[in-house]
C-alpha cells in the first residue's frame, strides 16, 4: 500500500511541470503579444488616465521575471482580474457558472459511457454483426458530425418538429424559479428541496444539450472499447479460461472488461478535453449559461481578462481531471509502477 | 511510376469507400475552385421581398433571412472554408516537420525541450487554447488559421519525431555522411522524404479535424464576419430561425461541414492503406 502511495505522490509531482507550462503560456498570452496588454484589459472604453492605472497595477512597467512573479502571485491570490463587462472578478463569474457547465459535462459524459461501453463490447464479440456495423457507423458520425450542427439538428426534429422537448433556452424553462443554492446542480439541488416538478423539468432541459455532446463523446469512447476488447479477447489468458470451462459471463466480464477498461479510462481523459472545447459551442446552441457562453460574451465584447480566466481555468481543470484519472489507474491496475 | 499506378488501382478496388472518399474530395475542391462560376445567384445579393422561402426548384436550399440564395451560399462558402483549413494545416505541417525532425534527430536537449513544449500545449483543451490565442492576437481569418495550425502543431511534431528516430541511424543515413552530407542536408535530402508518407496521412486525417474546429470558431463569431459566406457563420446565423422551422438556413451548410469532414475521415483511412508498407502486397 505505501509502495502505492510513494507512486501516486509522484504523479502528483509530475502534475507540477504541466501547470507551470499552463501558467506560462497563459501569461505569454495575456504579456508578451504584439499591441499594448493595457491597453486590452482596459478595455474599449479606457481613457488614458485608466489604462495607466492597470499598467501600475499588473506591474506592466517592469521587467519580464517581476511580471511573471507578479502574474503567478495574483493567480494564487484568486485574483484573476476584473471581468469589464460585469464588473465583478473573473474568478467569482466563472465560479457561479461553472456548475451548469459541469452538471452539463458530466452528465453528458456519463449517458456517452453508458451507451459506449455496451456498445463497444457488442460490437467485439460479435464481429461483422449488426452490433459491429452500428458501432463503425456511430464511431464515424461522432467524429464528422460538427457538435453544433448535431444539437440544432436535434433542436429542429425535438423542439419543433415533435414537440417532445422544452424550448431550448437555459437550464429551467422560465416558469420555474431555480432551485435553493446547494451545489449549484439544478438535478441535485431540486431533489435536495424535494421539489420534484423542477426537478423534472431541470432534466427535460437538459436532455438535448446532453445527448449532444454526449454523441460526440460516444465515438472515441466505444472506439477504444472496442479495440481493447478485441485486444483482451484475443489474449492467452482468456484461452486458458474458456479452455478451463469457465462461463462466458465470467469470461467476458471478470477477465477481459477489466483488462480492456483500462485503455478506456486513459481514453477517457482526452474525450473530457474534447468535451471542454465541444461544451462552449453546445451552450451556445442552447443558451446554457455556464462558462462556455460566459466566453463567448467576453470574447465579442473584447473582455480580454474573462477569456483568458476562462482559458486558464479549462487548462488547470483538464490538469485536475488527468491527474485523477491517473490516480485511479494507479489504484485500480495492480501492475502499474511494478515494472520499476 | 506505373507501379504505383497499379498499387493505386489496386487499393482503390479493393475499398469502394476510398474511391466514394477520392470522388467527394475531387468534387469538394471542384466547388473551392470553381465554386463562383457554379453557383446559380450571387452569394451577396440580397433581396428582401424574396426572405425566407424554402427550397424549390428556383432557389434548391432555399433563400435566408436577407434573401439570399442558401445553395450558392454553401456553395461560395467551400472556397473561405478549404482555404482556412489547408493553410492552417499546411502551416502546422512545415513547422511540425522542422520541430520533429530536429527533434528526433539530434535528441538531448533539443528533443526535452521541444517535447515539453508540445506537451504544454496538450495539456490545454485544444478548441479552448484556440479561442484564447484568437482572443489574444485579434479576431481576423489569418488569426483563426494561426490558432488552428499552433494547436495541431503537436501532433506533427510527435508524428515527425518518431519517424526520424527510427530512420537516424539508417544505412542510406550512414552512406550520405559517408559521401560527405551534412547534417541539415542529410534532414532535407534522405530523410524528410522518407517521412513524407505517414506525415501525408496524417495530414488527411487532421484536414478534417481543422475544417471542424474553424467552423466552430467562426460559428462563436470569431473570425469570419458576415456577409461572407462561410459554413460555420451560415449554421450559426441559421440557428436562430431553427425554432421557428425555418431549418434549411441552418441545416445545409451544416451538411455541408459534415460531408467536408467526414470525406477528409475517409481519405485519410484510405491514403494509409495506400501508403502503409506492411499491407502493400
Amino acid at each position: 500500500m505505501s509502495n502505492k502511495l510513494i507512486q501516486i505522490g509522484r504523479r502528483l509531482a509530475q502534475a507540477l511541470p504541466s501547470v507551470f507550462g499552463v501558467i506560462v503560456i497563459s501569461f505569454v498570452l495575456t504579456r508578451a503579444l504584439p499591441g499594448d496588454p493595457a491597453v486590452y484589459f482596459a478595455g474599449d472604453m479606457a481613457d488614458k488616465d485608466s489604462i495607466e492605472q492597470v499598467r501600475q497595477s499588473l506591474g506592466l512597467d517592469k521587467s519580464w521575471a517581476e511580471q511573471f512573479t507578479i502574474y503567478v502571485r495574483n493567480l494564487i491570490n484568486g485574483d484573476w482580474g476584473t471581468s469589464l463587462s460585469t464588473g465583478r472578478s473573473v474568478t467569482e463569474e466563472l465560479l457561479t457558472r461553472l456548475p451548469a457547465s459541469l452538471e452539463l459535462t458530466l452528465i453528458a459524459l456519463g449517458l456517452a459511457i453508458l451507451a459506449a461501453l455496451p456498445l463497444g463490447v457488442l460490437a467485439a464479440t460479435r464481429p461483422n454483426s449488426w452490433v459491429d456495423h452500428l458501432c463503425r457507423v456511430m464511431v464515424t458520425a461522432g467524429v464528422s458530425l460538427p457538435t453544433f450542427f448535431t444539437g440544432l439538428f436535434l433542436v429542429y426534429i425535438f423542439y419543433y418538429f415533435l414537440g417532445w422537448s422544452p424550448s431550448p433556452l437555459g437550464r429551467l424553462s422560465i416558469v420555474y424559479l431555480s432551485p435553493p443554492h446547494v451545489t449549484g446542480f439544478y438535478t441535485i439541488d431540486s431533489l435536495l428541496a424535494g421539489d420534484q416538478e423542477t426537478f423534472v423539468a431541470s432534466i427535460a432541459q437538459l436532455i438535448l444539450p446532453a445527448a449532444t455532446l454526449g454523441l460526440f463523446a460516444l465515438a472515441p469512447i466505444a472506439r477504444m472499447t472496442r479495440a481493447a476488447m478485441l485486444g483482451a479477447l484475443a489474449s492467452d489468458f482468456i484461452r486458458t479460461a474458456r479452455a478451463n470451462g469457465l462461463s462466458n459471463r465470467v469470461v467476458l466480464v471478470t477477465y477481459a472488461f477489466r483488462n480492456a477498461a483500462l485503455p478506456v479510462l486513459t481514453t477517457l481523459g482526452m474525450v473530457f478535453s474534447f468535451l471542454l472545447g465541444a461544451n462552449v459551442l453546445v451552450e451556445k446552441v442552447f443558451s446554457w449559461p455556464g462558462i462556455g457562453s460566459f466566453a463567448i460574451q467576453a470574447l465579442v465584447a473584447s473582455d480580454y481578462a474573462a477569456v483568458q480566466g476562462f482559458v486558464l481555468a479549462m487548462a488547470l481543470l483538464f490538469v485536475c481531471v488527468n491527474l485523477f484519472i491517473d490516480v485511479l489507474l494507479t489504484m485500480v491496475d495492480p501492475r502499474v509502477g511494478l515494472d520499476e | 511510376m506505373e507501379r504505383h499506378l497499379k498499387h493505386f488501382c489496386y487499393v482503390m478496388g479493393e475499398n469502394p469507400v476510398t474511391v466514394f472518399a477520392f470522388s467527394l474530395f475531387a468534387l469538394i475542391v471542384f466547388f473551392a475552385l470553381f465554386g463562383p462560376w457554379i453557383a446559380p445567384y450571387d452569394p451577396l445579393a440580397t433581396n428582401v421581398a424574396n426572405a425566407l422561402q424554402s427550397p424549390s426548384w428556383h432557389h434548391l436550399f432555399g433563400t435566408d433571412q436577407l434573401g439570399r440564395d442558401v445553395f450558392s451560399r454553401v456553395i461560395a462558402a467551400t472556397r473561405l472554408d478549404l482555404g482556412i483549413a489547408t493553410s492552417a494545416v499546411a502551416l502546422s505541417f512545415l513547422f511540425g516537420c522542422a520541430l520533429g525532425c530536429s527533434a528526433g534527430f539530434w535528441g538531448g536537449w533539443i528533443d526535452r525541450l521541444i517535447g515539453r513544449f508540445s506537451d504544454t500545449i496538450m495539456a490545454f483543451p485544444l478548441f479552448v487554447l484556440a479561442m484564447g490565442i484568437v482572443a489574444a492576437m485579434g479576431n481576423t481569418v489569418e488569426n483563426i488559421i494561426y490558432a488552428t495550425a499552433i494547436i495541431n502543431l503537436p501532433f506533427y511534431a510527435r508524428v515527425a519525431r518518431a519517424e526520424t528516430s527510427v530512420r537516424r541511424q539508417a544505412g542510406y543515413v550512414h552512406a550520405a555522411r559517408l559521401c560527405g552530407s551534412g547534417n541539415i542536408r542529410i534532414l532535407a535530402t534522405q530523410i524528410f522524404p522518407n517521412i513524407l508518407p505517414p506525415m501525408m496521412v496524417q495530414v488527411s486525417l487532421n484536414m478534417g479535424w481543422a475544417i471542424l474546429n474553424a467552423a466552430g470558431l467562426s460559428f462563436i463569431g470569431l473570425g469570419v464576419r458576415p456577409p461572407d459566406a462561410e459554413w460555420g457563420i451560415m449554421v450559426a446565423e441559421g440557428a436562430n430561425y431553427i425554432i421557428s422551422g425555418e431549418w434549411w438556413l441552418a441545416i445545409f451548410p451544416g451538411l455541408a461541414l459534415m460531408l467536408a469532414v467526414f470525406c477528409f475521415n475517409l481519405l485519410g483511412d484510405g491514403l494509409r492503406d495506400l501508403v502503409d508498407p506492411q499491407r502493400r502486397t
